[in-house]
């Protein structure tokens, strides 16, 4: 997998076309205790893949190794045709690879400008068509410019988090718990985001545990049950598999 | 008035001084999360090798600057970040802490290898000469100083908030983990942050050393960073520009007490206050400190702590411990090592296990780290040869219950903040009590402090054996209450504040009784430790409680394992064998070890393959405890399924 170019302006469609994402055999642990056994998904290309499961199951674990912050014990994650498996995040983002991690993945100790200006440390973005960016789908943000990012409110935290997949241009986008806190009016505002960010032509993973959020903007959906992959397949025959395994 | 204007000026070039070394602490801090004890230490062999290149190889200023600033500090900042200190992520919070403080003794150590301390050696000026304004004399070295520390502020100012590296050198603290996922290395933002630190230090260290009228020397100028110090957490160990002007009023404050307030105290005062002002400082820093939040739950831990023995483990392991110490106190009788009788230096271990005893309890149990335990002993050893003429049972009980008080007395300013301000305290309560204290001949006496052998009614401990198995008596009992703690309520209470202060104050306990409780009983412990220490040598001096050997100490508990009692002892057994044989090379040794044992929590006896199986410990356990196993861990440390006796 070459490096993705970063000079697609905010808010373009990337210069080239999304990749699938395939993860096989994934096996992972903490110390002795493994975690994932055996995970095995495909995630077609320009798709959006909800993944689903109760607390525990090991989705952000996957989404972990998949966006290179945890080593695998065995299988691999491919990009493509690429191995990705060993690949540290920072080299997974620099390929345009975006994941926004669960709880809040901004720098709460930078101001939400500086929060952007590392956004385009990589180069090829200029700040000012960022900030133009994100101001213009997240207006609050502009206000907050000057902020502490770790003092605004958890929707206002997430919208910052969530714009570095809007102005970086990934060509994949890994989301954990999006909604994980908020209000239900923020967190449609953010689904719908994710809707624009899939038109725009990028391959999209994203961990929830709320069933009917993600399955709605989802075009392919799998359950996670311990460290395994239960069940997958289309949205709508997801939606009571999905309940039956909560209910379990 | 022309007085007042000199003292200013030198005034402000102190401070400027301490402000290059106290940014250099910020940026380290604030790009690793580490406080670099070692920055001092840095500061002097930067100034050593500075003097060793001009003076003794005749290169000019600009090339011993650039070999000493561009190619030995700052690639060994790059060295150090790389070796030492990315090793120690997801580690134990005293761990950094205690590997900056080996790195510190390492240095401190080589560089009395290297160079003599018997050797007086002046620095010349990077820039000669002075010049005269509003009737006072000015070096060109101040100005020299006053602009570097203003050139240096203002450039990391910019750094920092004007660039895109210097917002990732911010942000790697905050979260490494998404700087990566940005496309930013988190580990090279590390290592440029203790390459600028490094650089820093050795900067001070070379600009300050021609300004030392006495001549350089490897303890004060490794000391001389403990006012940066005092700066640094005056801007809370981030912001720059206060650490600055904090550093100057601490530079301004420091040379108007010893040129207006000193000259009328008696000479002996002056020398105690001349030490003691640093640490002054540096508490009044800590006092000022708004609180800091309670650390929630949660933490990633990758250890798990030592099982606890039982009560009847223990009583039985003590009778094997007594009667291996009377076989011991009875064969060796009238051997010798080196002038000393071996029973001496066995008594000697077991006094200095009773001072890691008291590290187990406050560092081990409840995660407080102490770097003043020696001066607790020393305290306890001035107590007990002062009261009821020495060697009684009473003096004993006074060094217990002062050093308990003392204890106290310090850990109360510093319950509130984190632990890291605690360490920095005791840290300055060791520097001023060795140097403001035990160093005024006063209190030792010019031919040291004679502390006579405890006399009890119809007992005599007059022999070096009856002495012996005296103190091991002691040590044994230490060490049964020490267990007794941890398996008690008490006990518990301590592991809970150490594994989540926040779920500790949600249930309605008061953490700061049970912090100030800990740390008075340790330093009565220490107090102790200090009096039957003295009964043992017959005589303490001023350097036996020095601020290095006690660091030295702590180092090595760490190394064996300072969550066990078997770690305690190993510590005494190998300082006191150590320091007969190498006693100019023990630094060195203390420094390599806590640097090669890594983040292995619960030190050498920690590792699996050290366990020893007795006989007597339930479920086959050892002497240490289960391996380290990384796990989440909501669980207090010395949980179940570790398998091994304390």
């Amino acid at each position: 997998m070459t490096d993705q170019s970063t000079t697609t302006a905010p808010g373009a469609a990337p210069s080239q076309l999304p990749p699938s994402v395939s993860v096989r055999g994934l096996r992972a642990s903490y110390g002795r205790i493994e975690v994932l056994h055996g995970v095995d998904l495909e995630v077609p290309a320009g798709s959006v893949f909800a993944l689903l499961g109760p607390n525990g199951a090991g989705k952000s674990t996957l989404l972990k190794v998949m966006s290179g912050r945890m080593r695998a014990t065995a299988g691999d994650v491919m990009i493509g045709d690429t191995p990705v498996g060993k690949t540290p995040a920072e080299k997974l983002a620099r390929q345009g690879v975006c994941a926004v991690p669960e709880g809040r993945g901004i720098f709460p100790n930078l101001t939400v400008r500086e929060n952007l200006r590392i956004w385009t440390y990589r180069g090829g973005i200029s700040m000012k068509d960022v900030e133009e960016h994100t101001y213009e789908t997240f207006p609050v943000l502009k206000e907050r410019r000057r902020q502490l990012a770790g003092t605004m409110s958890g929707g206002e935290q997430q919208m910052l988090a969530i714009s570095r997949a809007l102005v970086t241009n990934p060509r994949v986008l890994y989301l954990d718990e999006l909604s994980m806190g908020l209000a239900p009016l923020i967190v449609a505002e953010l689904y719908e985001l994710v809707g624009t960010l899939s038109r725009r032509g990028m391959t999209i993973v994203l961990v929830e545990q709320f069933v009917t959020t993600a399955l709605a903007v989802a075009d392919h959906a799998a359950i996670m049950v311990h460290g395994r992959i239960e069940q997958q397949g289309a949205p709508a025959d997801m939606a009571e598999a999905a309940l039956s395994v909560y209910l379990a | 008035m022309s007085n007042f204007l000199q003292f200013t000026v030198f005034g402000i070039m102190l401070g400027a001084g301490y402000a290059i070394a106290a940014t250099g602490l910020v940026v380290t801090y604030t790009t690793s999360g580490v406080f670099n004890f070692a920055q001092g230490a840095v500061g002097m062999i930067a100034a050593f090798g500075y003097w060793e290149l001009v003076s003794d190889h005749h290169q000019p200023t600009l090339v011993a600057l650039l070999i000493v600033l561009i190619l030995g500090a700052s690639i060994a900042g790059a060295f150090v970040e790389r070796v030492l200190m990315r090793r120690l992520h997801g580690a134990s919070a005293e761990r950094p802490v205690m590997v900056t403080l080996g790195l510190m003794v390492i240095l401190t150590g080589m560089a009395t290898v290297i160079w003599s301390p018997t050797v007086q050696r002046s620095v010349n000026p990077q820039i000669n000469g002075q010049f005269r304004l509003v009737g006072i004399n000015i070096q060109n070295q101040y100005v020299l100083i006053i602009g570097v520390a203003v050139a240096v502020a203002i450039g990391l100012r910019v750094l920092f908030h004007s660039t895109r590296t210097g917002y990732a050198l911010r942000a790697v603290v905050d979260d490494p983990e998404l700087l990566a996922m940005s496309g930013v290395s988190p580990n090279r933002m590390s290592q440029y942050g203790w390459m600028l630190g490094f650089f820093m230090a050795a900067l001070s260290g070379v600009l300050l050393a021609p300004t030392q009228t006495t001549g350089i020397s490897i303890e004060s100028f490794t000391l001389l960073v403990v006012s940066g110090y005092a700066a640094a957490i005056v801007g809370r160990l981030k912001n720059i520009p206060v650490t600055f002007a904090a550093a100057i009023a601490i530079g301004l404050a420091e040379n108007y007490v010893l040129n207006y307030i000193e000259p009328h105290l008696s000479s002996q005062l002056q020398t105690d206050v001349t030490s003691a002002l640093p640490m002054v400082f540096l508490f009044i820093a800590l006092v000022t400190l708004p609180s800091v939040r309670l650390r929630a739950v949660g933490r990633l831990t990758s250890m798990r702590a030592p099982r606890v023995a039982s009560g009847k483990e223990s009583l039985i392991a003590s009778g094997v411990f007594l009667v291996i110490a009377v076989v011991v106190g009875f064969a060796f009788a009238n051997d010798n090592v080196k002038g000393t009788t071996l029973l001496t230096l066995g008594g000697m271990v077991m006094c200095l296990a009773i001072v890691g005893l008291s590290l187990v309890l406050l560092t081990g149990y409840s995660g407080q780290v102490s770097l003043c335990q020696f001066s607790f002993m020393g305290i306890g050893a001035f107590v007990m040869g002062k009261v009821a003429g020495g060697g009684s049972v009473l003096g004993l009980l006074a060094a217990i219950v002062i050093c308990a008080g003392l204890g106290a007395l310090v850990a109360l300013p510093t319950i509130r903040l984190s632990d890291l301000y605690l360490a920095l305290a005791t840290f300055a309560f060791a520097d001023a009590v060795a140097n403001g204290f035990f160093a005024d001949g006063r209190i030792y006496g010019s031919g040291g402090l004679q502390i006579g052998r405890i006399v009890l009614p119809g007992l005599s401990f007059g022999s070096d054996t009856a002495e012996f198995l005296l103190v091991t008596v002691f040590f044994v009992l230490a060490a049964l209450m020490v267990l007794a703690i941890r398996r008690s309520l008490f006990g518990r209470r301590l592991v809970a504040v150490n594994d989540s202060p926040a779920a500790y104050a949600t249930v309605g306990l008061d953490i700061g009784f049970t912090k100030v409780a800990v740390f008075a009983i340790a330093a009565g412990m220490a107090g102790l430790a200090g009096a039957l220490y003295g009964t043992v040598q017959g005589i303490v001096g001023t350097t036996d409680f020095d601020i290095f050997p006690g660091i030295i100490f702590v180092l090595f508990v760490t190394i064996w394992s300072i969550r066990t009692v078997s770690g305690a002892f190993m510590a005494a057994l190998t300082y006191v064998v150590l320091n007969q044989l190498w006693p100019s090379s023990i630094g060195i040794f203390a420094g390599i070890g806590i640097i090669l044992i890594g983040r292995a929590a619960n030190g050498i006896l920690g590792i699996e393959s050290f366990h020893i199986r007795l006989p007597w410990t339930k479920g086959g356990g050892g002497v240490a405890l289960a391996e380290p196993s990384p796990a989440f861990s909501g669980v207090a440390p010395g949980g179940e399924g570790s398998r091994a006796a304390g």
